[in-house]
């Protein structure tokens, strides 16, 4: 296989480790304020992803650096383009981050007040803003012939591209809600499914118009097929969670979401960011890319970094799998 | 356009400001993850309960800046896209590999296992978990090599080739991007200077205590080590900063000629190194200056008789090279940051050296401003790195790539002034406002010392401490 269209899936699966990881510890952040009735609930909430939160967000300064170093010239456009955007995103990321490190470190009701609004805020806004994104990408942005960004802010704010956004920011919640039911003991646990069931008949709306929008507008044979895939490991991780299976609900959302990134780089193939204005400045994967030969270094250091990365990543999840509960919160409360 | 609305001002700015912030937590994380994994690894073998709780209270300041190391590191990455989009299409074929190494094979590594550190006290072995935190280490001293090759790629660019077609530079061998000789004597320069960071914080903090004779069984053991390891890490900075040096003559020699303001090429006595200048602003005309003779011919070539190419020769060089331009980076800021950095690491240094000698045998100084003076240098060598960058990124000027391209040209095209302002001024309020909470929790983390020697073992201590982390 071309080594471009190789490195197009291999940052297709970097995008995926990072939404489907990250993306959960988004809903979590999101849920405080329905699940986390007091401060110990917030405290199991924010728990669940503590150990994890760290190197869930790393996929992103990988998936980043792959993306820059594999196709320059896609890197460039976009992170260029979606300036604003990109800009909100790392606001929220920088205050969600640091929340979590803060407000257990002073006791007042007001100091973690303001950490988990910004919680919440830090991990509403990256959901939303990166469904706008890719959203975007798809659909095309207006590009010169050097291949820069010539649309506006505003431009970005489209009906598509916010169903998009509105697509991811739910499907975060819900697969933050669902972890939160795999992770936790007792009546959070209880009210997490829950509120997976509630929110999870809204997502299935919103998401099928979207994926619906997506195959009719931009499809490809391909990108169908992912899409009515997602769509059905949507519904299928509904019923599981009605059914109280979480660890099935669960892996069902991570393939949701899986299957919805590849949906859009399905659509995508062979471009990475269509020009709307005139095809001819569009960036594709053979315009973008590196030189085979940096390609080749690429593809031989993913090789043997990531099944080692996988295992002991794999491995953290696995020494954190016990559930939390309130119990283990008040007994460590001083 | 009016002249503050200068995207390329702007982005300027916004990268040295933002640099030098995320700069202030690396040498902290790095060098207390080490320290936090000697405490420990001392704790596993000795079984001696205060190797245990230095462990926890170092571990909790090491704590507090990770977060921030981790979100500022993001702006870090994202801004070369965002600000310098021309410079990213330019050099991504090769700039972006030890990006995407460091990634890859070095942070993946340190935030997986920082997070198994944290919470998995009481989960682990106490041997398994004892790696985790030396794991921890190797991948963030991993992550700063592959870093450091990427800029050493800037000062020295080597292992590309130009392609015309496409207009950029392209990787020629990978091997040889991460053994540029910047970046071999770069690495070690700013490793251990990172040591030194951490040493000048476990000296201050121990000192704030011992001042207050309190925690003395946790706190004298602690700053012997704070003085150690600024000694030993103060030492092989300075030899490697002078091995730096001398790659630096060879690369970058107009680098060199304006850390010194040095004007006319100059040999043997003449190439003198000045202590420090009185002068006209831009460093032309000199008013008053102490000086040491042969020292900067010593420093550059490692002879007494060696000759050091001064910026006006330089300059007409790089003309005839590179085509009409000024090739001369703002000597006041080359010249002052140079001196800054060796003179606060050397007070630093001196700190230690002093602290060795009166703490001997297990004596304890007396005098209020010895104290003082050991709690408040704290700063000295933080602020040496950041002023070190300063010198390195300044003194690469007015190039962006050495030789390839320059500064004025990476900026990105489609941004506008405005958008760049905007993300500069929200980048400012908020490393503002995070500087002053940090700081206010590490004061009250240091404050508040290390816990109590738990009474039996350390286990039920441990258990608390890794469930209450948030």
């Amino acid at each position: 296989m071309d080594l471009t269209i190789l490195w197009f899936w291999i940052i297709a699966v970097m995008f995926i480790g990072y939404f489907v990881l990250d993306g959960f510890d988004f809903g979590v952040g999101m849920s405080l304020p329905f699940l986390g009735k007091d401060d110990t609930d917030r405290r199991v909430l924010i728990n669940t992803i503590g150990p994890v939160w760290d190197l869930n967000e790393t996929w992103v300064i990988v998936a980043g650096a792959s993306l820059f170093a594999a196709f320059p010239e896609w890197y460039a456009t976009m992170f260029s383009g979606f300036y604003l955007a990109l800009l909100l995103i790392l606001v929220a990321l920088i205050l969600r981050g640091v929340s979590f490190e803060y407000r257990h470190q002073r006791p007042e009701s007001t100091w973690k007040k303001w950490f988990d609004g910004m919680i919440i805020v830090g991990s509403a806004v990256p959901a939303l803003l990166w469904g706008v994104a890719f959203a975007n990408v798809v659909r095309g942005v207006k590009l010169d012939a050097n291949h820069d960004y010539i649309g506006t802010f505003f431009d970005l704010l489209n009906p598509y591209a916010l169903l998009g956004g509105v697509t991811t920011l739910l499907l975060f919640f819900v697969h933050g809600v669902v972890f939160v039911s795999l992770k936790t003991e007792g009546d959070i646990r209880v009210r997490a499914r829950k509120l997976a069931t509630k929110a999870g008949i809204v997502t299935i709306v919103v998401a099928a118009t979207f994926l619906v929008w997506t195959t009719f507008a931009y499809g490809t044979v391909a990108s169908a097929v992912f899409a009515a895939l997602a769509a059905v490991a949507l519904i299928a991780s509904f019923l599981a969670n009605l059914h109280g299976a979480e660890r099935l609900a669960f892996g069902l959302m991570a393939a949701t979401i899986g299957l919805a990134v590849l949906t859009l780089f399905a659509s995508l193939f062979p471009d990475v960011m269509p020009a709307s204005n005139d095809a001819t400045n569009s960036l594709t994967i053979a315009n973008a890319s590196s030189s085979t030969y940096t390609l080749g270094v690429m593809s031989w250091t993913a090789l043997i970094g990531m099944p080692v990365i996988l295992l002991y990543q794999g491995w953290t999840y696995w020494v954190f799998r016990k559930r939390i509960g309130r119990a283990q919160i008040e007994v460590a409360a001083h | 356009m009016n002249d503050w609305l200068d995207p390329l001002l702007l982005a300027r700015w916004q990268f040295g400001l933002t640099t030098m912030y995320h700069f202030l937590f690396v040498p902290l994380t790095i060098g207390l993850a080490l320290t936090v994994a000697i405490f420990q690894t001392a704790w596993v073998r000795t079984d001696k309960a205060r190797y245990l709780q230095l462990t926890h209270f170092f571990g909790k300041i090491f704590l507090i800046n990770v977060a921030m190391g981790v979100v500022t590191g993001i702006v870090q990455e994202f801004q070369f896209g965002m600000n310098w989009s021309d410079y990213s299409r330019f050099v991504g074929d090769v700039f972006g590999a030890p990006l995407a190494f460091e990634g890859i094979l070095a942070f993946f590594l340190e935030a997986t296992f920082i997070g198994l550190w944290i919470f998995g006290w009481d989960k682990l072995p106490k041997k398994v978990h004892l790696a985790t935190i030396w794991l921890t280490v190797v991948g963030s001293i991993t992550s700063a090599y592959f870093i450091l090759a990427a800029n050493a790629f800037m000062q020295n660019p080597i292992a590309y080739t130009i392609n015309e077609e496409k207009g950029r530079a392209e990787l020629t061998s990978i091997w040889e991007l991460l053994t540029n000789p910047i970046a071999l004597a770069a690495f070690p320069h700013t490793i251990f200077a990172c040591f030194m960071v951490s040493g000048g914080l476990i000296i201050s903090v121990a000192a704030w205590h011992l001042y207050r004779n309190q925690h003395l069984d946790t706190m004298r053991p602690a700053l012997k080590f704070g003085l150690w390891m600024m000694v030993i890490a103060g030492v092989l900075t300075t030899l490697a900063g002078d091995q730096l040096g001398l790659v630096m003559v060879d690369a970058q020699p107009m680098k060199m000629a304006a850390a010194e303001a040095l004007y006319h090429t100059a040999t043997g006595a003449n190439a003198s190194f000045s202590v420090f200048t009185l002068g006209t602003p831009d460093g032309v005309h000199e008013l008053f200056s102490v000086r040491i003779p042969y020292l900067l011919s010593f420093l550059s070539t490692h002879t007494f008789d060696g000759t050091v190419e001064g910026i006006n020769n330089l300059q007409s060089q790089y003309v005839t090279l590179y085509g009409p331009g000024d090739y001369t980076p703002t000597i006041w800021v080359t010249y002052w940051a140079f001196r800054w950095m060796i003179g606060l690491g050397l007070a630093h240094m001196l700190v230690a050296v002093v602290g060795l000698w009166l703490t001997r045998k297990g004596r304890s100084p007396k005098r209020t401003w010895v104290w003082k003076v050991a709690i408040w240098s704290f700063p000295f060598s933080l602020l040496a790195m950041s002023v070190g960058w300063v010198f390195t990124e300044m003194g690469r000027q007015p190039w962006l790539v050495f030789g390839l391209m320059r500064t004025a040209d990476g900026v990105s095209p489609g941004v506008t002034g405005i958008e760049i302002l905007i993300s500069l001024i929200v980048f400012t309020l908020l490393y503002g406002i995070l500087a002053v909470v940090e700081f206010k929790l590490i004061l009250k983390a240091v404050r508040k010392g290390p816990d109590d020697a738990p009474a039996q073992g350390a286990e039920s201590g441990v258990v608390q401490q890794s469930v209450t982390v948030y």
